[in-house]
């Protein structure tokens, strides 16, 4: 549960002073080599665990699916394929993306080669996601993740009329998540205002139009084909499974960088920001979410969200094993830790999505569940850490 | 196989036959270990099953291996020691401080699956054979000339006449030493010398001419350390008989290019739209990565790999061998192919 801690060292900075932040610098780098160190069979075992259940649990799924006339069948074929595409995206595809298993120089897991189970193509969601989103977190104007181009989630961004119906598109993007990351990751916003050339957009629509022809020509009409009498509730089955595997993957990441006390950035921020700054704005721009071991696989341990955007290319299953580490580290820097159970980081960040749909200024810290939002330049009387 | 892809898309259904048995996929041959036979204190033959990606090889070539310790896969090369029509064995020599050599013949067992590579080299007999060989090896140099013996050894007929110097620092650390001298005495047209460095010295031209004095008509086969080859080169092509000769570097030596024309050429990466120059000696891996391209890569020697790009206009020079090759389409292996005039990869 919350606790309220004591102000920070001087009144209410938004940071460490700069030796301090440069010393948690060095602390996290240390932290960073102890695990890459320390890397060996056991985390190649996991990753390969994963990838045996993940690929046990397809074909299972699959197989109940084309025999899914008989209800049971298509319970466990739905449930099955559900868990296999949660897997797929976020424990492998999410993670080996990042080059989280490079270092195991296994071609079959590496970063370059793998492709996955989802609308987006594995180059452009590399280039919007690992460059983009990872290097310039929560910087309104920069990390075109903060809202996905359409919602606004911080006082910073300026508001528009069409933000009043952002809970609408919020909910509408969740079941249908996969298509929009996918439309999203072409940066049409990028071609109007000429970062983007029509010719590399067109090459980009052409590669995801390619990619998404094969995924749902599996899951809607190859796959029911085969079913037969079974066409039917196995294409349901499919649609439910990819339906659930969306919304869940949009809340872990809405959770991720979005619940009261995240922090979102000017691009001031950015000006000759040293490793330590960034170590700190990473943590100020991020949420974890709590819960057991079954959780944290489920979100491809994106519920260390904190950890992962310290060290976004170290093996997700070591995560677990940083966060009280990191937590300690930045209770000793007086730094937020922003961490919940699902239902309240959920209710969290759809507080933040309501009240953005509303105007304010920045610089009026809004409070929202019990905590505090700022925003840089603000100055806040309290800091909250959990 | 092609049908099946559009259902297990992206994966492919090889993917899914490799995790049932790593030797069921194609795309990354594997092997099993069925023996582990020690040859020596400090050396091992590992007989070993190839899956279904294996392509067969030829007696003298060389064999990829990819070995997993720790979870990383390390790969390295070793000579095959069996004739093609046996399973596939190499003989490995434990070195002192090495990470990979002595967990093969120390810390490998029976069912212990390795990665393998395409059996690779031009170090192999000639069709058809010429009418006397000679084989001058040094150290574990011995063993792509094994597989050669042994596969002269199961022809049927007549094989020609062939001598063997080898050199080993002293006899206890003499490959096949045993084998060597049971085979001699079961043919009759092998003549085998081992000399000893310890006692006799190193193996020279000067001794060589002594122990098989026409070695300028017999095709040779020199493998071992680069002072051996070294003194092997210019002593076939000061006596104009340097065509006889056939040499294994176990190291990769880059070739500087061919003439004089060391100019750098323009190389496009199309996918990324990156353009930048290349020199004619350097690998196009380099070239990528220096141009802040993200390059798919593996082992950096020209033996796993996991380097191939799509060439996509222009040649490449491989800088193993010197040799200007590759048609636009064709996969290259950037880490040992450099620049052959302008050219376009698709990455």
């Amino acid at each position: 549960m919350p606790t309220t801690v004591a102000p920070l060292s001087d009144p209410a900075p938004a940071a460490p002073d700069a030796d301090r932040t440069e010393q948690l610098g060095r602390e996290l780098d240390r932290l960073r080599a102890e695990v890459v160190a320390a890397r060996g069979a056991d985390d190649a075992r996991y990753i390969r665990t994963v990838i045996a259940v993940q690929r046990g649990c397809e074909a299972g799924g699959r197989a109940a699916l084309a025999v899914s006339l008989f209800p049971p069948a298509w319970m466990a074929g739905t449930a099955l394929l559900a868990i296999a595409k949660t897997l797929e995206n976020m424990e492998l595809g999410h993670n080996v993306l990042h080059g989280q298993w490079d270092w195991l120089a296994d071609p079959a897991i590496h970063s370059t080669t793998w492709e996955w189970d989802f609308a987006s193509p594995a180059d452009a969601w590399k280039r919007t996601h690992n460059h983009l989103h990872h290097t310039y977190t929560n910087v309104v104007g920069r990390d075109r993740d903060l809202g996905y181009t359409i919602l606004r989630m911080s006082p910073h961004q300026p508001w528009r009329p069409y933000h009043a119906l952002q809970p609408v598109y919020a909910a509408l993007l969740a079941p249908v998540f996969e298509w929009g990351i996918a439309l999203y990751d072409l940066e049409a916003d990028a071609v109007t205002q000429g970062r983007k050339s029509v010719r590399a957009f067109l090459r980009d629509a052409s590669g995801l139009a390619r990619k998404a022809v094969r995924q749902a020509a599996k899951d809607y009409v190859l796959f029911p084909l085969l079913a037969g009498p079974s066409a039917l509730p196995c294409l349901v089955g499919a649609l439910t499974a990819n339906t659930a595997r969306n919304i869940w993957a949009h809340t872990v990441i809405f959770c991720g960088h979005f619940p009261g006390e995240v922090q979102t950035f000017t691009e001031e921020r950015l000006a000759d920001e040293t490793r330590g700054e960034w170590y700190v704005r990473q943590i100020q721009g991020s949420a974890n979410i709590e819960g057991g071991p079954l959780l944290h696989v489920l979100t491809g341990n994106l519920s260390h969200q904190i950890e992962h955007h310290l060290y976004p290319d170290l093996p997700s299953n070591r995560y677990a094993r940083l966060a009280p580490r990191v937590r300690e580290i930045c209770g000793r820097y007086g730094l937020p830790y922003v961490t919940g159970p699902l239902w309240r980081q959920y209710a969290s960040m759809w507080g933040r999505v309501l009240r953005h749909a509303l105007p304010s200024h920045a610089g009026l810290g809004s409070r929202d569940d019990g905590g505090v939002e700022r925003a840089v330049d603000d100055a806040p009387g309290e800091v909250r850490q959990v | 196989m092609a049908a099946a892809s559009w259902l297990t898309s992206p994966l492919s259904p090889d993917d899914y036959l490799g995790l049932l048995d790593p030797l069921w996929s194609a795309r990354h041959p594997a092997g099993r270990v069925t023996a582990v036979l020690p040859e020596g204190p400090a050396a091992a033959t590992l007989v070993i099953r190839p899956g279904r990606g294996w392509r067969g090889h030829l007696a003298g070539q060389y064999l990829p291996v990819g070995v997993e310790i720790d979870g990383v896969r390390h790969w390295r090369t070793y000579s095959i020691t069996s004739p093609p029509a046996e399973a596939v064995a190499i003989t490995v020599k434990a070195q002192r401080g090495g990470r990979v050599s002595p967990h093969l013949v120390h810390r490998t067992g029976s069912g212990t699956v390795l990665r393998l590579g395409p059996a690779q080299g031009e170090f192999v007999l000639p069709q058809p054979l010429p009418e006397r060989l000679l084989f001058v090896t040094a150290g574990s140099g011995i063993t792509p000339v094994m597989g050669m013996l042994r596969t002269l050894a199961g022809r049927p007929g007549p094989v020609p006449h062939t001598v063997l110097l080898h050199s080993a620092p002293w006899p206890e650390e003499c490959l096949f030493r045993a084998g060597l001298a049971l085979l001699e005495t079961q043919v009759s047209w092998l003549t085998v010398h081992l000399t000893y460095t310890r006692t006799d010295g190193r193996l020279t031209p000067d001794r060589i001419a002594e122990l098989c004095p026409d070695w300028r008509r017999r095709d040779a086969w020199v493998c071992g350390p680069s002072g051996l080859l070294d003194a092997a080169e210019r002593s076939w092509t000061a006596q104009g008989v340097r065509k006889r000769l056939r040499v294994e570097r176990f190291r990769l030596a880059p070739l500087p290019p061919r003439g004089g024309d060391a100019v750098s050429a323009p190389v496009r990466f199309a996918r990324s739209g990156v353009e930048t120059d290349a020199g004619p000696a350097v690998p196009l891996l380099e070239v990528g990565e220096a141009a802040g391209v993200t390059m798919p890569y593996g082992c950096r020697r020209g033996i796993c790999f996991g380097c191939l790009a799509p060439l996509a206009a222009g040649r490449v020079r491989d800088l193993r061998t010197g040799e200007v090759h590759a048609e636009p389409g064709e996969l290259i292996q950037t880490c040992v192919n450099a620049a052959a005039g302008p050219l376009a990869l698709d990455l």
